[in-house]
């Protein structure tokens, strides 16, 4: 099976990085560009038997930082 | 009395910390990250630097490491560990101090010399100051912005466990002083039972008049001295 793992900085976080990039953005030509968040995407290639709690486990405990992040896992079987 | 100080692959300033500790009169023994056990040390240091090359997040993946059982172990029971720059990081990683360290708001990795100021001396890691005493140590991090909801800052406020925030030469919180961006200037904080300290300041690397400030050693005293070490002049 395969998960994408899609981690973003929380709503209520400020994103420093996503407000230097919506900046180039504007820069770039695209004036109306509102707001940027800067996440990450992790791929993963996993057994079969890997079940949904342990793949949240991982993405709670390793791949985001609840204090500041949140995460969405998509998973194909 | 033994200190400990924590190697993980890519810490960088292990040994400007063994260095301050040896120079004070304490006997030092580096750990490896792989190691299980702290050989009783009575005070863990976790070092600055790029543990696992910052991968993922800062201190995410040294949180894991085999040694970290133990130091959580010894934390719990009340051993002192410090944890600086990318110690604090791996610290708040591991919920043994609460909140998250974020990129600076500059963006723009910082390395110079900041004043921060005391802001409870009744601990065992400021003990040699006074509450408002203004240290000047040096900081080089990139993700250093101090960040908690506000029920925890405002916990953190209340049982007075902010015990650094950056100042201006004059001991005024500003937010020119703020180097990073961090929450309420928070330079360092400690956990509740005031055992663990992590801070983004760098106090080993201001312990030489020739790295010209001298000023690290206030809080290397102070938790030495709560160890009942007898300090070299």
């Amino acid at each position: 099976m395969r998960a994408k793992v899609t981690v973003m900085p929380k709503q209520s976080i400020l994103d420093p990085q996503g407000v230097a990039v919506r900046d180039a953005i504007r820069q770039h030509g695209l004036p109306g560009a509102r707001t940027v968040r800067v996440g990450k995407l992790i791929e993963l290639d996993l057994d079969d038997a890997t079940t949904d709690a342990q793949l949240h486990e991982v993405c709670r405990d390793l791949l985001s930082n609840p204090v500041i992040e949140d995460y969405a896992v998509s998973v194909e079987r | 009395m033994r200190a400990a100080v924590v190697r993980f692959p890519g810490s960088n300033c292990d040994q400007d910390c063994h260095l301050a500790l040896r120079e004070m009169g304490v006997d030092v023994d580096y750990v490896w990250h792989k190691d299980a056990s702290l050989n009783g040390a009575e005070l863990i240091v976790l070092p600055g630097g790029f543990s696992y090359g910052d991968y993922l997040r800062c201190g995410a993946i040294a949180r894991f490491s085999p040694i970290m059982r133990a130091v959580t172990d010894a934390a719990r029971n009340g051993t002192f560990v410090l944890g600086i720059c990318n110690g604090f990081q791996i610290l708040c990683e591991a919920g043994l101090l609460p909140g998250a360290l974020m990129r600076n708001r500059s963006l723009h990795f910082i390395c110079e010399h900041v004043n921060v100021r005391v802001e409870n001396y009744e601990t065992p890691w400021t003990n040699a100051a006074w509450t408002g005493t203004v240290l000047r140590l040096p900081v080089a991090h990139g993700e250093g912005s101090y960040t908690a909801d506000a029920a925890t800052l405002k916990e953190l406020q209340r049982d007075r466990r902010i015990l650094l925030r950056y100042c201006d030469e004059n001991g005024a919180i500003t937010d020119a002083a703020n180097p990073n961006g961090s929450a309420l200037n928070i330079a360092g904080i400690c956990n509740e039972a005031r055992n663990v300290f992590g801070l983004m300041p760098h106090p080993e690397r201001a312990c030489d008049v020739r790295l010209g400030s001298t000023d690290g050693r206030v809080i290397l005293q102070s938790v030495l001295t709560k160890l009942g070490v007898k300090l070299a002049a």
